[in-house]
């Protein structure tokens, strides 16, 4: 029985220091993006990589989630004989949770997988220790642009993927199915304010932080064997989404 | 002058290194020999504070680098360069580029006098004409000689070697330990070599220090470590199973 409590013990510690050690690690990444040298062609190499590169994704990814909305809502609002508020659904479902929670999964797995297997690997070969015995701190050089190009990406791939939803909507409920154009353009734009597209936004910003933060410190953790940087990239993967799920939970309950 | 003091290291339950002393003197070779496993590569990474050590000292140039701050220890990690038992040379980036890298990030010259002084390293590694190529592209004698163009960039005092023969034929060994012996005669360097190049590495070195059961063993002049009547020093280098060191 006391052996049972003390791995509960032993467990715990350990988890809330692999937290404390995540936590440390974010901020010695903004105190680091905070001292110069700024490298401001580092962190355009990374808004490319992040966001450039995963442009054709989130567009595919975004408008099929679009066609789905519009077919799903279409059906589901004509039991009701409501199909004029499909634009009003899409909207809202789109602006508030898919378009940044969806964006968010793609980048994870199109970006923030390549990013932790990337300094993984460097931490394997022993880049990371060149770096270090060239007196250039590895999290200055590689994890702040990263950790600021996530923040910068996110919310603009977001929006694309709101766009693009919307008229993935707008092409099967009404050129497909029927929906007056007209009832879903303004159902859209009766039913949407303000803090529905702040509130998306808001979100994909610390979802650009939370990508690039876990999946940085999960390549640092990376241990030097066979397996390591697959290991890494799995976990990465991982955490991201279910930090994604849950903080997704917490933004959505506080900014209703 | 380095000085390394009653340093002691473990990682998890393993003691690694248990109270190590070894002077390194300015200007000379200084090669570290020892079983695989023993610790020499931790040794190494403790001279430039890759590893910070449980307990001791590491003195450079009088300033003890395992209680310094950030900023100072930059200032004494620009005395040296690096060279790593893979080469570690950034792999997003071509040879030429690797080499201009601690240029670029840690000097104030302009982007011609950049590419004049990593011609000139190149040249000198038998690289001529080869940066444009990635580190995936080359052999692995080729990334040596690339990471050793790297570390010597910056024209440092201190050279550190990490097993820079493992892994290449004899006579690429050889190559690189006379690449070695010849940028040692035209910089200057102190240079500190962890190796089991058995004999080959005996012939650059100025001294030899040999690390057993996680201390030194033996450490002194090349000659006078070659006579050593230390069992521990001829069971290694006469490469004897039996002996006082265990093998398996």
């Amino acid at each position: 029985m006391l052996s049972f409590i003390a791995q509960i013990g032993r467990s715990t510690i350990r988890q809330l220091t692999g937290m404390g050690r995540m936590l440390l690690f974010l901020l010695s990444a903004f105190a680091w993006a905070c001292r110069r040298p700024t490298r401001f062609r580092l962190i355009i190499y990374h808004i490319r990589s992040i966001g450039v590169d995963s442009l054709s994704v989130v567009i595919l990814s975004g408008i099929f989630t679009g066609m789905v909305i519009g077919l799903q809502g279409y059906y589901s609002l004509r039991k009701f004989n409501a199909e004029s508020f499909l634009g009003s659904a899409a909207a809202i479902s789109l602006l508030r949770e898919l378009g940044p929670v969806l964006s968010a999964f793609m980048v994870t797995g199109r970006t923030g997988s390549a990013m932790a297997a990337e300094i993984g690997s460097m931490k394997v070969t022993e880049q990371i220790d060149a770096l270090y015995s060239m007196a250039i701190n590895p999290i200055q050089y590689l994890v702040s642009p990263r950790i600021l190009a996530g923040l910068i990406s996110m919310p603009l791939l977001t929006a694309i993927f709101d766009v693009v939803g919307l008229y993935g909507a707008y092409l099967v409920g009404v050129k497909l199915l029927g929906v007056s154009s007209g009832s879903f353009i303004a159902g859209m734009e009766a039913s949407t304010v303000f803090n529905d597209f702040y509130s998306g936004m808001l979100k994909s910003l610390s979802f650009g932080l939370i990508i690039t933060w876990v999946c940085c410190y999960k390549g640092f953790q990376a241990l030097p064997m066979a397996t390591g940087v697959g290991q890494a990239t799995t976990e990465s993967v991982v955490l991201c989404f279910v930090l994604i799920l849950v903080w997704d939970y917490f933004m959505t309950s506080v900014m209703l | 002058m380095i000085r390394v003091v009653e340093l002691h290291k473990a990682f998890g339950g393993q003691q690694v290194l248990r109270g190590v002393n070894l002077e390194l003197e300015t200007g000379k070779i200084t090669t570290i020999i020892g079983g695989s496993g023993c610790g020499k590569t931790v040794l190494l990474k403790h001279l430039n504070a890759l590893l910070l050590p449980d307990r001791g000292s590491v003195m450079v140039d009088g300033a003890d680098i395992t209680k310094i701050g950030e900023s100072a220890l930059n200032a004494i990690r620009q005395k040296f360069g690096v060279l790593f038992q893979g080469a570690a040379l950034l792999d997003s980036m071509t040879i030429y580029d690797n080499v201009a890298f601690p240029l670029r990030e840690k000097t104030k010259l302009t982007e011609s006098e950049i590419e004049k002084r990593v011609d000139e390293r190149l040249n000198q590694v038998g690289l001529a004409g080869m940066g444009y190529k990635y580190p995936a592209e080359v052999s692995g004698g080729m990334k040596k000689r690339a990471g050793l163009a790297r570390a010597l960039a910056m024209e440092p005092e201190i050279v550190l070697f990490d097993e820079p023969t493992t892994g290449l034929d004899p006579l690429l060994g050889k190559s690189i330990h006379e690449l070695i012996r010849k940028m040692h005669g035209a910089f200057g360097f102190t240079g500190v070599i962890v190796s089991h190049d058995i004999p080959e590495v005996f012939k650059i070195s100025d001294r030899v220090a040999m690390l057993a059961n996680g201390v030194i063993a033996e450490a002194g002049p090349t000659r006078n470590f070659l006579a050593s009547s230390n069992p521990v020093v001829r069971q290694f280098i006469q490469g004897d199973v039996e002996g006082p060191l265990s093998v398996l």
